[in-house]
C-alpha cells in the first residue's frame, strides 16, 4: 500500500512538473537542448567536427578560484578551461550555458543529458569511468593543507597528531585523513567555505581537500596574506573533462586540452585564477592528456 | 481574568523595590550577554567591514539572496497547497463510515506524523534522481514539496478530523434530518464549518512548513540558507550570510503569525462558526487573551494555546482543533 | 538486505538519536520552565525577555539554530564543550552543541506548552493561593506549577515527540545519528525504498509509546475538576 502510493505520488508529481515547466524558467533548459540538440548530435555521433552554436558546462557555483558564480559572471580556472575547450570546440563564450554540477550530481547530469560537459574538479576514477568518459587529464591535483600563514607546527601529513582539520561531510579527502592518520580529529562542515572562520579563528589547525580548491581560498581578497598551503600534496587527483558515456565530443576535448596546454593559455590560466595564492601546481602538471575516452 | 494576573497583586513598596532589582538584574543579565556576544566577535574580526559590505551591493540580493527567498516561498507555497488537499482527503478518510477506509487513511496519516521530515527528503530526492531520472533541482524541489507535503498533510489530516468532531453534534443531525447521506453532510455541513475554523491553524501550519523548507539545503535544493552559503563562499563572509538569512526568516515568520492571530480574531468575532477554536478554550484561556495588553508581541502569541493543545492520541480533546503541531 | 544491516551500524545511529533526544528533553525543559515563570511573572522585563525569547527562537529554522551554535559559538568564538585533549574531542564537542542547539530551540515551545498549562488552572486557585497569603514565587511553585504541569502533559508530549523527530537535523552539522547514516546507506546502496522503511519504522517505533504514554498519563493525572 504504502509503495503504491509512494509511486503513485512520486507519478503525480514527476506529471505535475512536466506541466508546470512548460510554462516556468525550466522552458530555457528545455528549449536549449532541444533547439541546438548538441547532446544527441554528438552522442548518436557521425558527424564528427560538426560546428556547434552551444554547450552546456557542469562546473561548481562555490569555489573560490576553481568556479564561481558572481552575480551572472563566472570566474575560476574550470571556468577558464571550459572556456577554452569551448572555444576550440567553435563555441563563443557567450553561447556557453553554465549549469552547476554539485559533486554527488556530476554523473546523473551527463547520463541524464543536461549537460554535455562537467569540469568541476572532477577526478578521474575506474568507477566513474562506467559512468562517463573522461578527456584528459588538464591538472593533477592532490590532497593538501591548508593552514594560518603564522603555522609552522604543521608541514605534512605526518605532523598532523592530535590537531583538528575541517573538511566537508562525506568527502573523500575527510575519509582519508579518517582512515590514514587516526590521531587527527576530524570537523565536518557542509562546505570548505564554513571550515575558513574556524581556522582564522584559531578553533582548527588546518582544512584539508585538494590543493586546488584550498589554493582558491587562500588567492580569495579577503583572506590575502592569512592563509598558506602547508607540505606536499599527499595524494594524486587527476582532474578529467567529463563528457557523456561514448560521446564523440570527448577526443576533440582531448585535443583542445593538448593546445590549450601547448599554447600557454593553461599556464596563463592557473597564474590569472589561483596565483594570488602563491600556488605552484604539485608534480606531474602541466599533465600528458592520457585518457583515451573509453 | 487570568491566572497571570491573578499571581500578584499591585505591587507593595517592598514588592516594588524587589521588582526594580529583577528589573535592573534581568536589564544587565540580556545587555550583559548581548554585550559580551558582540564584544567577542569583535575580537574574532566579525565586524569588519568587507565581511558587511556585500549587503549593500545590489547584485548581493538580485542574484542570492532574493532568488533563494522565491524558491524557500515557492516550495512552501506549493507544499501548503498540496498538503490542504492531502489533508482534507485524508481527514475526510478518516471521518469515513467504511471501515477500512478510516483504519488504511489512520495508518498513513500516523505514519508520516510519526517519520521526520528529514528522512522523506532525503529518501524522496534520491528516490527521484535515481528512479525517475530527474535533473538534480527539479528533484531537490520535488523531494522538499513531498516531505513537507506529507507531514503537514497529515497534520492537517488530524485539524480537518479534530474540527469535525468539535462540531455540535446538532449540526450533523440536522443534516441527516432533512434527508442528506452520511457522506453529503460530511461534505456539505461539516467540513466548511470546520475548514473555517481551522484557518488560522493552517496560516500557523505554513510557518512550521516555511521553516521545514530550510531542510531543503541538506538536500541542494537552491533555498535561501543554500543562497546564503554561496554569497558566503563569494564574498568570503558565510556567517554574515547565515544571519541575514536568519533575520529574513524571522520578520517572515513573525508577520504569518501575526496575521494568523489576527484572522482568528476576526473569525471568532463573526461568531457564527459552531466549531472556532474558541470552544476549545476554557474561560481562563480567553482570559488570558484579553490580559496583559501591551506586553511585547502579546497578539502573536495568543495563538500558542491552539497551537500546543493539539496532541496526536486525544482525537477527541475538548480543546480546538487549531492545533498544530510542529516541528 | 541483510548486508545493510550488518555492515552499518543502524542501531548506534538510532542510539545517539535517542541519546540526543534524551539530554535534549531535559535541557528543554528546565530551559523552557524558567522562561515560562519569566513569561507569568510580575516583572516586566523578565516577561518582555520570555517573550522575545519565544518569538526569535521559535521563527528560526531549527538548522540555522544548529548551525550557528557549531559555526558561530564553537567554530568561530571557540567555545568548547569537551576537553581539547580527549581524544574524541571535535565527536563530543558536536554532539554536545547539537543538544544545546536542540534544547534551545525547543525550550520555546516547552514555555509555550506550560503557559498553556497555567491557563487550564482555574482562576480560583490562584486567587485561592493569594488570599491565604503566599508570595508570587510560593503560589507559583506550591499551587500553580504543579497543577499546570499536569494540565500541559499533553502538549508536552506533543513537543517531545517533535523533538525526537528534530534531532535528524543535527545531521546538518555532521552528528552522526540515523538521519546521517541513511543518508549515506542511500547514497552506498540500491533498495533505497528498503531503507528509508527501516529508519522510518525506527522513528515510529520511538515515537509511538511516547505519543501513547503521554496520552494516558495526562488522563490519569488531569486534575479532576
Amino acid at each position: 500500500m504504502f509503495i503504491r502510493r509512494l509511486g503513485a505520488i512520486g507519478a503525480v508529481a514527476a506529471l505535475t512538473f512536466t506541466m508546470a515547466a512548460c510554462g516556468s524558467d525550466d522552458t530555457t533548459d528545455t528549449a536549449d537542448g532541444g533547439d541546438t540538440g548538441t547532446g544527441e548530435d554528438t552522442g548518436a555521433g557521425g558527424d564528427d567536427g560538426a560546428m556547434m552554436d552551444s554547450l552546456r558546462i557542469g562546473i561548481k557555483f562555490d569555489q573560490p578560484g576553481l568556479g564561481l558564480r558572481e552575480g551572472d559572471a563566472y570566474t575560476g580556472f574550470d571556468v577558464q578551461v571550459a572556456e577554452y575547450i569551448a572555444g576550440q570546440l567553435g563555441v563563443d563564450a557567450a553561447n556557453i550555458e553554465w549549469v552547476e554540477a554539485p559533486s554527488a550530481q556530476r554523473e546523473t547530469l551527463l547520463e541524464t543529458d543536461q549537460v554535455d560537459l562537467v569540469v568541476a574538479t572532477y577526478s578521474i576514477t575506474d568507477e566513474r569511468k562506467e559512468r562517463v568518459s573522461f578527456a584528459g587529464p588538464y591538472f593533477i591535483a592532490g590532497q593538501g593543507l591548508l593552514v594560518r600563514a603564522d603555522e609552522t607546527e604543521i608541514t605534512g601529513p605526518d605532523t598532523l597528531e592530535g590537531k583538528v582539520l575541517c573538511s566537508v561531510t562525506g568527502s573523500t579527502p575527510a575519509q582519508r585523513i579518517a582512515d590514514e592518520y587516526p590521531g587527527v580529529q576530524l570537523q565536518e562542515y557542509g562546505t570548505y567555505s564554513e571550515c575558513l572562520p574556524a581556522l582564522l579563528s584559531g578553533q582548527i589547525d588546518a582544512i584539508t581537500t585538494d590543493d586546488t580548491i584550498l589554493a582558491g581560498y587562500a588567492a580569495q581578497d579577503q583572506y590575502a596574506g592569512q592563509l598558506k598551503l602547508a607540505g606536499e600534496p599527499f595524494s594524486e587527483e587527476r582532474y578529467g573533462v567529463g563528457t557523456q558515456k561514448g560521446s564523440e565530443l570527448c577526443q576533440e576535448v582531448n585535443a583542445a586540452i593538448e593546445a590549450m596546454i601547448e599554447e600557454g593559455a593553461w599556464e596563463q590560466a592557473v597564474q590569472d585564477t589561483l596565483g594570488a595564492a602563491d600556488f605552484t601546481p604539485g608534480p606531474g602538471n602541466p599533465p600528458e592528456v592520457v585518457e583515451d575516452c573509453a | 481574568m487570568s491566572v497571570q494576573a491573578v499571581l500578584f497583586d499591585a505591587p507593595g513598596p517592598r514588592a516594588r523595590r524587589r521588582h526594580l532589582i529583577l528589573t535592573i538584574v534581568g536589564t544587565l543579565l540580556v545587555l550583559g550577554i548581548l554585550g559580551v556576544v558582540v564584544w567577542q566577535l569583535n575580537e574574532k574580526n566579525q565586524f569588519e567591514a568587507f565581511l558587511w559590505e556585500p549587503f549593500t551591493y545590489p547584485d548581493t540580493w538580485t542574484e542570492y539572496i532574493i532568488p533563494g527567498l522565491v524558491n524557500t516561498l515557492r516550495a512552501a507555497a506549493v507544499s501548503i497547497v498540496f498538503a490542504m488537499v492531502f489533508g482534507v482527503l485524508f481527514g475526510m478518510g478518516r471521518l469515513s463510515h467504511v471501515r477500512p477506509v478510516r483504519w488504511v487513511c489512520g495508518v498513513i496519516v500516523e505514519f508520516f506524523r510519526s517519520v521526520p521530515v528529514l528522512l522523506m527528503m532525503i529518501f524522496t530526492f534520491f528516490f527521484y534522481v535515481r528512479s525517475l531520472g530527474m535533473p538534480g533541482t527539479t528533484a531537490s524541489f520535488w523531494a522538499v514539496v513531498t516531505g513537507l507535503t506529507l507531514y503537514n498533510g497529515s497534520v492537517i489530516a488530524e485539524l480537518v478530523r479534530s474540527g469535525v468532531h468539535q462540531l455540535p453534534a446538532g449540526q450533523g443531525e440536522a443534516g441527516l434530518a432533512v434527508g442528506l447521506t452520511e457522506g453529503q453532510t460530511l461534505r456539505i455541513i461539516k467540513l466548511p464549518q470546520a475548514l473555517t475554523a481551522m484557518l488560522p491553524a493552517l496560516m500557523s501550519q505554513l510557518v512550521v512548513v516555511l521553516k521545514d523548507s530550510a531542510l531543503g539545503t541538506f538536500i541542494t535544493y537552491p533555498e535561501l540558507i543554500s543562497a546564503a552559503r554561496q554569497l558566503g563562499s563569494r564574498y568570503a563572509n558565510i556567517l554574515p550570510a547565515y544571519v541575514v538569512a536568519a533575520v529574513i526568516f524571522i520578520v517572515l515568520n513573525f508577520l504569518l503569525t501575526t496575521v494568523a492571530a489576527r484572522v482568528e480574531r476576526w473569525i471568532s468575532l463573526r461568531g457564527h462558526t459552531a466549531g472556532a477554536p474558541t470552544a476549545a478554550a476554557s474561560n481562563l484561556v480567553a482570559g488570558a487573551r484579553a490580559g496583559a495588553p501591551g506586553e511585547f508581541g502579546t497578539n502573536v502569541l495568543d495563538h500558542v494555546e491552539e497551537e500546543i493543545h493539539e496532541h496526536r492520541h486525544h482525537p477527541r480533546h475538548p480543546r480546538d482543533p487549531g492545533g498544530a503541531d510542529r516541528t | 538486505m541483510i548486508d545493510i544491516l550488518t555492515e552499518y551500524d543502524i542501531l548506534g545511529a538510532f542510539w545517539k538519536t535517542i541519546q540526543l533526544a534524551f539530554f535534549s528533553a531535559i535541557g528543554s525543559l528546565v530551559l523552557g520552565t524558567i522562561l515560562a515563570v519569566f513569561r507569568v511573572s510580575p516583572v516586566a522585563v523578565l516577561r518582555n525577555i520570555g517573550a522575545s525569547y519565544v518569538n526569535i527562537t521559535r521563527n528560526t529554522p531549527l538548522t540555522l539554530i544548529l548551525i550557528f551554535c557549531s559555526l558561530a559559538l564553537f567554530g568561530v568564538l571557540g567555545y568548547a564543550l569537551a576537553p581539547r585533549e580527549s581524544p574524541t574531542y571535535i565527536v563530543d564537542n558536536a554532539f554536545r552543541w547539537a543538544v544545546i542547539g536542540l534544547s534551545i530551540y525547543h525550550a520555546a515551545f516547552v514555555c509555550e506548552a506550560l503557559r498553556s498549562g497555567v491557563n487550564t488552572v482555574p482562576v480560583g486557585q490562584a486567587e485561592a493561593a493569594r488570599a491565604i497569603g503566599l508570595t508570587f514565587g510560593q503560589s507559583l511553585s506550591q499551587v500553580i506549577l504543579p497543577q499546570a504541569f499536569r494540565g500541559a502533559i499533553a502538549p508536552l508530549g506533543s513537543v517531545l515527540i517533535a523533538l525526537i523527530k528534530n534531532t535528524t537535523v543535527a545531521a546538518i552539522i555532521s552528528v552522526p545519528e540515523a538521519a546521517a547514516l541513511m543518508r549515506v546507506i542511500i547514497e552506498n546502496e540500491t533498495g533505497s525504498l528498503i531503507v528509508f522503511f527501516i529508519f522510518a519504522l525506527g522513528f515510529v517505533i520511538l515515537t509511538l509509546p511516547v505519543g501513547i504514554g503521554f496520552t494516558s498519563l495526562s488522563r490519569r493525572l488531569a486534575v479532576k475538576r
